[in-house]
């Protein structure tokens, strides 16, 4: 049965058409692939000799430097409001907007008025240096600065 | 293996998957969650695909099998429409819009007919026998994979320092209901119902159920875990997102990095993305390079004027009736079978 079997392979070999591991229609297929490649490849090649700058929110306005070091804290602690800063300006837009209260106390205890342009800002007066450099970074654009800030044409992305 | 194990074997699987990395990241493993597990799912994938086309490619596929349903090309008077053309494709041209209608568009979803027996009072057998067009599936189809793809899209800006226009034009796009501080994504909303959908629909269907295996679930769980751990990192337990892209950069730039300060949540995520892209070139979604391989859809209906020959036409080894005698003259003579050469056996 072997001795057959060769017999067999080896006719159909010899019409030319039986190639094992043959690729039919390589133009297609490499076509095909570099295509694929490229696409799934796209955020390295995008990339490619670029070195990632990190942000850096800059903290030395004058506002913030006429404090003294203990008193240089937010609201909230720092990586709170680096991870939930969005939903304290959602709450204090409800409690302000909806419920008319203006009080808002800190985890420190000390009261603050519940103003994003005139308690936030009023220590972070550097808009682009500040809120931008990371929106800039992760590129989102919130919706807050339509109406809260006058934006020099320069700093849209 | 039946529905019950089928899709309680694929919803543990799932649900144990989304410990691994949250038990790692306790442990402190955040580097091999974080950079070598990705880097190892991304080689997986891409080789794993690549391999797999080829062994597609060295198929032979010796005649043509486009399924039609159109008049194909013949004598001059007879007419064919446009839509012949489409359906029976006689050159690569339409064969290439064909192909364009069935990735964009779907289409063989599209004329997804349902026959179903109704129950009707005027009939003297109390039933008719209806055939309508289902859509639902199309619906679901469509809503899935785009939703999907402007999902993938709109993550290409954690993956590149300044993301290109149509990242950002797709994501003001799918950002268009602002109703909280976040952008709320459309496309992620669609994502999670339409998967759901396709989820039920397998489990609600008695003949889709007997028919579907942990196969077919576990990547429905698995896309549906990950649209979850998502959704949950964004609008619920936010993580430090300047960090999330100092690593996800760092991925895509060579220098991975493992900041400070990322949620488990995090981690969660992109396990579930590296075990999707790990598992896709062993799975049912090697349909998104196999719909291109799809021999009823990518072949022109030229029989007609083309000669295709079977690679594995030969000659075949021939053994006649005049070698069959003489090999077996005198057992036939014996048994009194008439001869073409006779013999005496006596000799």
């Amino acid at each position: 049965m072997p001795e057959e079997k060769k017999e067999i392979i080896n006719s159909l070999k010899d019409t030319g058409f039986y190639k094992p591991g043959k690729i039919y229609d390589p133009g297609y297929i490499i076509a095909g692939i570099v295509i694929f490649i490229i696409l799934a490849a796209l955020p390295f090649l995008y990339n490619a000799g670029k070195a990632a700058k990190m942000p850096e929110p800059k903290l030395d306005t004058p506002e913030i430097l006429q404090l003294s070091e203990a008193e240089r804290v937010c609201v909230l602690p720092k990586q709170e409001m680096r991870e939930n800063h969005m939903v304290l300006l959602n709450e204090w837009r409800d409690q302000v907007v909806r419920e008319g209260n203006r009080e808002y106390t800190g985890y420190t205890g000390k009261k603050y008025t519940v103003s994003l342009q005139n308690t936030c800002m009023e220590c972070h007066s550097n808009y682009d240096e500040f809120c931008n450099e990371c929106h800039r970074y992760t590129v989102q654009t919130p919706v807050c600065w339509n109406c809260h800030l006058q934006k020099p044409k320069e700093w849209a992305r | 293996m039946n529905f019950i194990h089928a899709y309680y074997f694929s919803l543990f699987a799932v649900v144990a998957l989304l410990f691994i990395p949250y038990l790692g990241v306790r442990a402190g493993l955040e580097a091999f969650f974080g950079i070598i597990i990705p880097y190892l799912a991304f080689i997986a994938f891409l080789g794993g695909v690549i391999n797999q086309i080829l062994k597609w490619a060295r198929t032979p596929v010796p005649y043509r099998v486009p399924t039609t349903c159109g008049q194909n090309k013949t004598l001059p008077w007879v007419k064919r429409t446009i839509r012949d053309k489409f359906e029976n494709p006689e050159s690569m041209l339409y064969v290439i819009g064909r192909m364009f209608m069935e990735i964009v568009f779907f289409r063989s979803l599209f004329r997804n007919m349902r026959m179903e027996l109704r129950p009707w009072q005027k009939y003297p057998e109390g039933g008719k026998l209806i055939y309508w067009s289902n859509k639902w599936l199309w619906i679901g189809a469509l809503a899935f994979h785009y939703s999907f793809l402007i999902i993938l899209l709109r993550h290409l800006r954690l993956f590149m320092e300044t993301s290109p226009s149509f990242v950002n034009l797709i994501e003001s796009v799918d950002g268009f209901f602002i109703l909280s501080t976040p952008t709320t994504y459309v496309s992620g909303i669609i994502l999670l119902i339409s998967a759901i959908y396709l989820l039920l629909r397998r489990m609600l269907d008695i003949k889709l159920r007997y028919i579907s295996l942990a196969s077919d679930y576990f990547p429905l769980f698995l896309i549906l875990g990950i649209g979850i751990t998502g959704i949950l990192m964004r609008y619920f337990y936010r993580v430090d997102m300047v960090a999330v892209k100092e690593l996800t950069l760092g991925l895509a730039t060579f220098h991975p990095t493992i900041p400070d300060g990322i949620g488990a949540i995090f981690y969660i995520h992109l396990f579930l993305v590296s075990v999707l892209f790990a598992y896709f070139p062993f799975s049912k979604l090697m349909h998104m390079p196999g719909v291109f391989f799809s021999v009823t859809r990518n072949m022109a209906g030229n029989n007609r004027w083309v000669r295709h020959v079977n690679p594995w036409e030969y000659t075949p080894i021939l053994f006649s009736y005049m070698e069959q005698e003489d090999l077996y003259r005198k057992q036939m003579k014996k048994a009194g079978i008439p001869l073409e050469k006779d013999i005496d056996l006596e000799e």
